[in-house]
């Protein structure tokens, strides 16, 4: 392991070189259905239940390719400015791998269905970088194995593995950029900036469920460095499968520390994948790639081209919808922000799902609220992103919905969303269980403040004499008395009808 | 031998329809042949008595109930070569490597069968992962020629065939690849048919070439093959390059030729298809199958498709590249043998000693074959020049049908060589199926029908005709014409001349 000495200082970094950036991003489709059979793509469940002679690459199975990943992988290219292949193919890529039933990955290789795209990313402050995309490819996701009885988890020095093949077959879309360069110093927000704003983009399109954690959005980092002014790139490093916005940030900073401090001392840098210790940020070398694989790819034989009709790419245009970028044009004006509130809403994350909830039936500014004061707190708490909390934007305009018809106190408002988050369900049920109902009831009311009243009469006296903030205490303890479920307000009005 | 096991599948089919004759009674009469003759012809590798027995049962029972059959073939014994997959029973594909393995699922092919009331008897033998010529390359040791035990009965499908000419099957399935359907067929004196690539499902069928394997009907008449390609054929919507389309009638034009004869038909013969290299008892038997077509009424004309010399290469190029990818999947992890799993070996070592012990020497040739010609910096120069070969072979095909309806040539240059005779020579023995591979590389039909015996060896030579691509019901109109007049002048069926196995001994 490399160890914290052998980096340079990254402002020393930026000054001596220029950062090349590239960024493969592979998207697993929540399609109903695999990529090449009928069973169906779920995340999780019992291991190897989600199976079938194709997806478990038994002898005599054939593939069938998913017409409706077909679709999202054509939206998806779309989305990213992408031109669409008028007819284009599968592949084989011949590897071993444990999880690979076949043997082969069904891929697509020289005849992507969606290549020459870009996507214009917005940094922190607002700098507008376009990062050209080379392609947009189809492909098959591998199972998972599980190596036992290792030190590191990984396969070498394990007993035995373990196999599940209930995600072999889920459809991937991978996402290639081409090389990113003139970014300098910024190359880790960059690489930050773009997984997010292609996050937001294929959330926004409804193709997949983009969790990182769970691994259906996944980021290979590739990073060189050039000496400053020169035009040859550098040998690059392919950091695997990064698992989180922040790591990719991390991930792209410390190799680049790590490069440099290599080059600086007259070494040189070894091509090879590496892997990234969310624990302490750092890289650790894996597979060596002193010359390119030899995947002998071939046409895939046992399916058909693909040929979509300019028609149907059309009809597909139409399906796009808003897309992240328009929306928040359309939400700064329509709500009225500077361009800096509207940079802190997109920065916390919260400017989609905001939109989204307004686009629920809630108003903007409660909307905003929820999201950026409590939500934010509790995806802080939670250690998750934003948006990676187990709440809809939908869900959130039903609470507010329900404050506003009084249904709801703010305070139980936090407790159904709390529930909501705890995977207790919608809110209706949380409110069902935990019975969050607001005690609207005037005489149940009455009799509680009634009590309060007679357990103080010393208050009441003072709210007599016209000190009408005294009536605070009594409106505390009839909330305490009902467990908070009655409406503060009309406490308050029932308590100075009382002291009248 | 009983006439239950000579008759051709369509009057057995009608005797059971008819109830003069139970399905059961059928099958028992094939299981007992099996029983009789199958330890010298080794056609078989698995017989399923008992599933047999209770799908034969299940017909009956259901005639018995007065239900319309099932197909026109229910009831009928079938023996299926052993590439297909079927659920509950072993399928080995002829290998070491998938001895032991029952598949959990049926191939496409099989679940037709199954629902037409077709009695599958077994799984009959074939070359290893159905690469070979002779069906010598079968893990499980060779079948024999019913018509001379030292000979092979053609490959890969031998089998399938060898039951065909043993009487121990009415019908069987086969599969083409470069000719193993209709190569078996002519040196077995039976009729072989490799319908249009995606006219039968190829969901199930343990892929040797993706882009060239193709199954299809084998029976001792024109008529059974047309009457099984109807019940086999047809779209699949599990198997993507299964053609949308409906089934050719093969059965009318069966019909239709033996009927009304050939007039109006053009007939191409194939020069390239004729000369040094082949057999001249064969060359002479199909002379003489071209005057009968001609004296049918066909319109014979020479005709030059000039790539088919490029065939023979651009195949062993093709096919051992898709099979280097299509093997890949037996690691010795999920399914069939697992060699030195001891607790000392790593993974890699025990996928390697599998394979080592699991695989014949003509699979590892061709595995190597394709790895090379697929492999970085090869891949233009061998595989890219295959696929253009196979281009310029699908236009030599085009052109000649702009002129005929059917090209024919013999279905093989030579008659059955000897057991052992080619084991050691690769080269001569991809020789076998120099004719029939063009039509696998164009991906259009082709059938073999028997055209007599070579006046040297008096061994069964075959007729090949060659269709168009969704034009299989040219192929069974020209066969079943000729496959009457032919029998008619020598005064009956060619496979009833193979010599009486009695008991097997001979």
């Amino acid at each position: 392991m490399t160890a914290v000495a052998e980096l340079m200082d990254y402002a020393e970094v930026v000054e001596r070189f220029d950062p090349v950036l590239g960024l493969e991003v592979h998207v697993e489709l929540s399609t109903a259905t695999k990529m090449f059979c009928g069973c169906p793509n779920l995340f999780g469940g019992e291991p190897n239940t989600h199976v079938c002679p194709t997806c478990l690459g038994l002898p005599g199975a054939l593939p069938v390719v998913n017409g409706s990943a077909v679709e999202s992988a054509i939206r998806i290219g779309l989305a990213l400015n992408c031109e669409i292949a008028p007819w284009c193919r599968f592949a084989r890529k011949n590897y071993f791998y444990p999880d690979m039933p076949k043997n082969f990955q069904t891929s697509q290789y020289d005849e992507p269905i969606a290549f020459d795209g870009y996507l214009d990313v917005v940094l922190d402050d607002g700098e507008v970088v376009r990062i050209g995309i080379e392609r947009a490819h189809m492909e098959e996701d591998t199972g998972k194995s599980l190596h036992v009885g290792g030190a590191t988890g990984r396969i070498h020095g394990a007993e035995h593995s373990l196999l599940d093949y209930n995600r072999a077959g889920v459809p991937l879309i991978e996402i290639v950029t081409k090389p990113i360069t003139g970014i300098g110093e910024r190359a880790p927000e960059v690489a930050r900036a773009y997984v997010t704003a292609l996050r937001d983009l294929l959330r926004a399109m409804d193709v997949s469920d983009v969790r990182m954690d769970q691994g259906s959005l996944r980021c290979d980092a590739n990073v060189s460095l050039m000496p400053r002014g020169a035009t040859e790139f550098g040998t690059r490093t392919e950091t695997k499968n990064v698992n989180s916005l922040r790591s990719v940030e991390r991930a792209v900073r410390y190799e680049m520390t790590r490069h440099a401090a290599i080059l600086a001392d007259g070494g040189g840098i070894r091509q090879e994948t590496r892997h990234f210790q969310e624990a302490d940020g750092t890289t650790s070398a894996g597979r060596t790639k002193e010359t390119a694989e030899d995947y002998r790819y071939f046409p895939e034989p046992d399916l058909v081209p693909i040929a979509p009709s300019p028609q149907w790419v059309e009809q597909l245009r139409g399906t796009l919808p808003e897309l992240p970028w328009e929306r928040r044009k359309r939400i700064q004006q329509e709500w009225n922000l500077t361009d800096e509130e509207l940079r802190d809403l997109v920065n916390t994350g919260a400017a989609d799902l905001v939109a989204a909830t307004v686009d629920a039936g809630a108003e903007p500014g409660e909307a905003r609220s929820w999201w950026v004061q409590y939500l934010t707190q509790q995806a802080n708490t939670r250690e998750v992103e934003l948006a990676g909390l187990p709440i809809t934007p939908a869900q959130v305009a039903t609470v507010i919905g329900l404050v506003k018809q009084g249904e709801l106190t703010n305070k139980l408002a936090r407790e159904v969303v709390q529930g909501v988050l705890d995977g207790e369900g919608e809110p209706g049920e949380v409110i069902e269980r935990r019975g969050l109902k607001v005690v609207s009831d005037d005489s149940a009311l009455i009799a509680a403040v009634d009590e309060a009243l007679a357990a103080q009469p010393d208050v009441v006296e003072k709210i007599r004499g016209g000190k009408v903030q005294a009536a605070g205490a009594i409106v505390g303890a009839v909330m305490k008395a009902t467990k908070g479920q009655a409406d503060a307000k009309r406490v308050r009005e029932l308590i100075m009808e009382r002291c009248r | 031998m009983t006439e239950l096991t000579t008759l051709p599948a369509a009057e057995l089919a009608a005797k059971i329809h008819a109830r003069e004759v139970t399905s059961v009674e059928v099958t028992r009469a094939h299981l007992d042949r099996i029983a009789a003759v199958d330890d010298h012809v080794h056609a078989f590798l698995h017989v399923d008595r008992e599933g047999a027995l209770a799908a034969a049962e299940a017909v009956d029972a259901d005639l018995a109930a007065g239900k319309a059959p099932a197909s026109p073939l229910a009831g009928v014994p079938l023996a299926l070569k052993d590439v297909f997959t079927t659920k509950g029973i072993p399928t080995t594909c002829g290998s070491r490597t998938l001895e032991g393995w029952v598949p959990p699922y049926d191939a496409t092919v099989t679940r037709t069968l199954r629902e037409a009331g077709v009695v599958i008897l077994g799984k009959t033998n074939m070359d290893e992962f159905a690469m070979g010529s002779s069906t010598e390359n079968s893990a499980f040791g060779p079948t024999h020629n019913p018509w001379d035990h030292a000979r092979i009965p053609g490959g890969s499908g031998g089998g399938s065939s060898a039951s065909l000419a043993a009487f121990e099957a009415p019908l069987a399935i086969g599969t083409d690849t470069g000719g193993s359907i209709r190569q078996p067929g002519a040196v077995t004196g039976t009729v072989g048919v490799k319908p249009t690539y995606g006219g039968v499902s190829r969901y199930g069928l343990v892929a040797f070439s993706s882009s060239l394997d193709q199954g299809g009907p084998c029976a001792r008449t024109v008529l059974d093959a047309a009457m099984l390609h109807e019940i086999i054929g047809g779209h699949d919507p599990m198997d993507s390059t299964s053609i949308d389309a409906p089934v050719p009638p093969v059965v009318a034009a069966a019909r239709e030729g033996a009927r009304d004869g050939l007039s109006g038909v053009r007939v191409g013969v194939v020069s390239e298809f004729r000369g040094e290299g082949y057999q001249p008892g064969v060359l002479r038997s199909f002379e003489a199958a071209v005057d009968q077509l001609r004296a049918l009424g066909a319109e014979v004309v020479e005709v030059s498709c000039p790539h088919f010399t490029y065939a023979l290469p651009a195949y062993y190029l093709i096919a051992p590249s898709e099979a280097s990818s299509n093997l890949a999947r037996f690691d010795a992890m999920r399914y069939g043998i697992r060699v030195s799993d001891d607790g000392t070996h790593s993974a890699e070592e025990v996928m390697s000693l599998t394979r080592e012990a699991g695989f014949g020497p003509e699979v590892k040739r061709r595995i190597m074959l394709g790895t090379y010609a697929l492999s970085s910096g090869y891949y233009d120069a061998y595989y890219g020049s295959a696929q253009k070969v196979r281009t310029l072979i699908i236009r030599d095909f085009d052109a000649a049908f702009e002129q005929v309806d059917v090209l024919v040539s013999p279905t093989t240059p030579t008659t059955a060589f000897k057991i052992g005779e080619r084991v050691d020579d690769p080269l001569a023995m991809y020789l076998a199926d120099l004719c029939t591979i063009p039509s696998d590389l164009a991906g259009n039909a082709a059938l073999s029908v028997p055209c007599g015996l070579s006046d040297e060896d008096g061994l069964p030579v075959g007729l090949q005709v060659m269709a168009p691509a969704l034009a299989d019901d040219r192929l069974y109109k020209v066969a079943a014409a000729y496959e009457g007049a032919r029998d008619a002048a020598a005064g009956g069926s060619l496979v009833h001349q193979v010599p009486e196995l009695n008991g097997g001994a001979r």
